[in-house]
């Protein structure tokens, strides 16, 4: 079974790195603050060798969004999740398709359903629902 | 709608999206359900009629056509326990030129329905149509949704609805008997109208 990382030991670590990319961390999960999340995300892939990005999805909590990352060691046999928040108004996060190629479609899934954008993804369009569809479905305010 | 090359993916995929929309946009009412119209049977046209007909019923050829959960229980339906070939009906047909039934099995997205429309365009007549589960008969779970047809009576007539989520083979099979009743009842005399 896959060790879950705990948020606060790996949040110490990172805190002697890079002190100001922390927003919150817990038990189980590491919120990253936006404006910081790649540098902390290259360095979460390098130090914890997170080699495998599992799930990217993305949760609408009312005035901001939260994007959701499920990294896996498949060397260490170990995971983290990291959260980002994103306010609704400017509702951006930083593509991670750089450090781990399996973000693309599953960015373009958060994109699509709930509106979320990544810049810095190399083609950010729909990808389940077509072109000049109106709205995120997906979103609390759709209907 | 008809694309020149040279053409971007861009282009391509806002082709694609206005086409699903003028689909959208097209198919609010559904069509009317076929009905096997009463005729005044004359002897020699009768005596046509049953020829033609057990002809007809007799190699009902689906088309390869598969789009959710349902498709699975055609997939057991045309294996050996349930043997759809008792019917004259294992010959799948990969192209829909050489098919007389489109089974509809499982949701019809408007992403899709282009292509479920296409398929139905493409064969040749005479030709049937089953909607098989609740998806392609109204929707289904899905009825209110963005992005799923309300039954797929909305993009082509349908002859037989079938019940289930999915119908069992049994079902199908069941099915696929009222269809030939239905089809042994038809006449030369009326032709069947899209």
């Amino acid at each position: 079974m896959t060790l879950s990382l705990s948020g606060v030991e790996v949040g110490d670590r990172l805190k002697q790195r890079l002190p100001q990319a922390i927003e919150l961390a817990d038990g189980c999960c590491l919120w990253l603050k936006r404006e910081h999340f790649l540098g902390a995300a290259g360095w979460l892939k390098e130090t914890l060798e997170l080699d495998y990005l599992t799930n990217l999805t993305a949760a609408d909590v009312g005035d901001h969004f939260e994007v959701t990352y499920h990294f896996t060691s498949v060397e260490r046999n170990h995971s983290l999740m990291v959260k980002v928040q994103c306010p609704r108004q400017d509702a951006q996060v930083p593509s991670v398709v750089g450090l781990w190629c399996g973000a693309d479609l599953q960015e373009r899934e958060v994109y699509d359903l709930m509106g979320v954008s990544f810049p810095g993804h190399p083609r950010l369009k729909r990808v389940f629902l077509w072109e000049s569809f109106e709205g995120h479905p997906l979103r609390k305010d759709y209907l | 709608m008809e694309i020149i090359p040279p053409y971007s993916p861009v282009e391509v995929d806002r082709s694609e999206g206005s086409a699903i929309n003028q689909l959208m946009a097209a198919s609010t009412e559904p069509f009317a359900d076929q009905e096997t119209p009463e005729v005044r049977r004359a002897v020699l046209v009768t005596t046509l009629d049953m020829v033609v007909n057990w002809s007809r019923r007799s190699a009902v050829w689906p088309v390869a056509f598969g789009l959710a959960c349902c498709a699975m229980e055609m997939v057991a339906t045309a294996a050996s326990r349930f043997d759809i070939s008792r019917f004259g009906m294992e010959l799948f047909r990969a192209s829909p030129r050489q098919a007389d039934l489109m089974i509809v099995a499982g949701t019809v997205t408007w992403k899709m329905a282009p292509q479920v429309k296409r398929i139905y365009e493409q064969m040749a007549e005479p030709k049937w149509v089953v909607a098989m589960g609740q998806c392609a008969t109204s929707g289904g779970p899905f009825a209110e949704s963005y992005s799923v047809v309300p039954g797929v009576n909305r993009l082509v007539p349908v002859d037989i609805y079938i019940p289930g989520c999915p119908p069992r083979p049994e079902a199908l099979l069941y099915g696929l008997m009222m269809l030939h009743k239905k089809i042994s009842r038809e006449s030369l005399m009326t032709r069947r109208l899209q």
